[in-house]
């Protein structure tokens, strides 16, 4: 029965492509709903927090909406969130983005932009490839992560990554032509990804069923 | 860890796929749905969907071919043709696309870059430029497919679009397009080394070397290939062409095939690793 099942809101603000996100939330079988109402997000068992485009854009759009305080309040009271690449950025405490502005600081840390050269090396921004995702600190076995092989291969696409202060909420680690960032993260109810497991075919798909099932979603 | 992005490119008209030379003289291949299914199993790290007729109807008729694909294959997918404004983005955004190519738009209102990726974010504007090589070796920039003149320095264009803010640059050399002659490598390492953000290769490939050979000698980003794997793709399902409209004699009579060596996408990434060359397998 669809209407027994828990209610997962994918939070819109008005940027980008939320389709494939829904795509993958209907194809392991969560009842998802698309929606920039708070009232939703207030009633919403589960969020998840997808992501295209500019830092500051969509701060700007959270906090036009009204919606930086709920989301806020419901992570805080222990709602299960997921964060997909500028979801995951919009976590933490602040961007370099086109000036500094500040995110949602659920998480401590700063989102640093790629250098576009080492030494005298160029370095190609935006990151924009299939990468490898590697352990760090964490065991994957509790994790969305759990059907996934040491340095399975993953889609990015960003120019920023994240740094969080501190090294304990890193679930993985990826190297872009030299340089090791954070590329996913798990805090207690949250868990992020930079890279797009909706844009990673079948094993980016099995991060969505783990995520629902881990959280009794499905 | 950098790999190299193997991307078919599917070129549509109406309801079918085609393919053209020097993106002219376009023939019927088939369903797009077939051959977008078959790329996807057999290993694209992306798709490319180019409404070639876009431009001069100025509106992209993609969005239900998006959405169908969207729905069941979970990699990026890049569309173009006769995208214009804003809200044209908008709207194959919310279809279902990824990312967006623009050429005409971009090179009439350069300024559409610089608003769409601060609007869109930088990585989802991927810009075309198609390059005419003069016969005073000088490269020009040219749109709708090759068919109209601008006069713009293809270097100083490139460097332009970096500068605007694009993601990334699809290098196209129409010279060589569709011909299986391989790839114009000055061009695409000149490009590559202009600017700081991804430049994608597209034009001329004819065999797997072709490719060793570009990744190898130049510092592309990805790769996009159509007649390579359409042309191995239409070998492997003669029976199950489903097209009616398809120019079926032409694709018996396979006149176009001798400049060829057509690949699978799986057997042209095993060549590139033997090569020592990284990609997603």
């Amino acid at each position: 029965m669809k209407e027994d099942k828990k209610k997962v809101v994918i939070i819109d603000y008005q940027l980008g492509n939320l389709y494939s996100v829904k795509q993958a939330c209907d194809t392991v079988g969560m009842n998802v709903v698309v929606s920039s109402e708070k009232e939703d997000i207030l009633t919403a068992d589960a969020l998840i927090l997808p992501g295209v485009g500019a830092f500051i854009e969509a701060m700007n759009n959270l906090e036009k909406l009204d919606l930086i305080d709920v989301i806020k309040r419901k992570v805080n009271s222990g709602s299960p969130l997921f964060g997909v690449c500028l979801g995951l950025q919009l976590l933490f405490t602040k961007s370099e983005e086109f000036g500094s502005g500040n995110g949602l600081d659920l998480i401590h840390g700063t989102i640093k932009k790629f250098p576009v050269k080492i030494d005298e090396r160029k370095i190609k921004v935006p990151h924009i490839t299939w990468n490898q995702v590697c352990k760090f600190n964490n065991s994957w076995g509790e994790t969305p992560l759990r059907e996934l092989k040491n340095s399975e291969f993953m889609y990015f696409i960003h120019s920023y990554y994240v740094h969080p202060d501190n090294d304990s909420c890193i679930l993985t680690n990826t190297n872009y032509d030299g340089i090791d960032f954070c590329s996913s993260v798990i805090q207690n109810n949250i868990f992020a990804t930079q890279f797009h497991p909706e844009k990673s075919a079948d094993k980016g798909i099995s991060i969505y069923k783990n995520w629902a099932l881990i959280n009794n979603l499905i | 860890m950098k790999t190299t992005r193997i991307i078919p490119r599917l070129d549509i008209k109406g309801p079918n796929l085609v393919k053209g030379i020097h993106l002219e003289g376009l023939r019927v291949l088939g369903k797009p749905a077939d051959f977008a299914k078959f790329y996807y199993e057999n290993g694209a790290d992306e798709l490319m969907f180019m409404d070639v007729v876009a431009s001069l109807y100025e509106r992209n008729s993609l969005h239900d071919i998006i959405s169908e694909t969207a729905k069941q294959k979970f990699i990026p997918i890049t569309v173009g043709g006769g995208l214009r404004t804003i809200s044209d983005i908008k709207s194959v955004l919310r279809a279902g696309a990824d990312k967006v190519c623009l050429n005409t738009a971009a090179i009439k209102n350069p300024d559409l870059i610089r608003t769409a990726s601060r609007k869109f974010g930088s990585s989802t504007i991927v810009i075309a430029i198609e390059a005419i090589k003069e016969e005073n070796g000088k490269y020009l920039a040219y749109t709708d497919n090759g068919r109209e003149y601008t006069g713009i320095d293809v270097f100083e264009w490139a460097q332009k679009v970096d500068e605007l803010g694009a993601g990334e640059i699809v290098i196209t050399s129409v010279d060589n397009e569709g011909t299986g002659q391989g790839f114009d490598l000055d061009l695409i390492s000149k490009i590559s080394s202009l600017v700081s953000i991804p430049v994608i290769a597209h034009g001329g490939a004819g065999t797997k070397q072709h490719v060793v050979d570009l990744i190898k000698e130049n510092t592309t980003d990805a790769v996009m290939l159509s007649s390579l794997f359409h042309y191995q793709f239409i070998k492997d399902n003669e029976a199950k062409i489903s097209s009616k409209e398809g120019n079926v004699e032409f694709l018996k009579q396979k006149r176009n095939f001798h400049t060829f060596e057509p690949c699978s996408i799986k057997d042209l990434k095993n060549t590139l690793v033997e090569n020592k060359i990284e990609c997603r397998i």
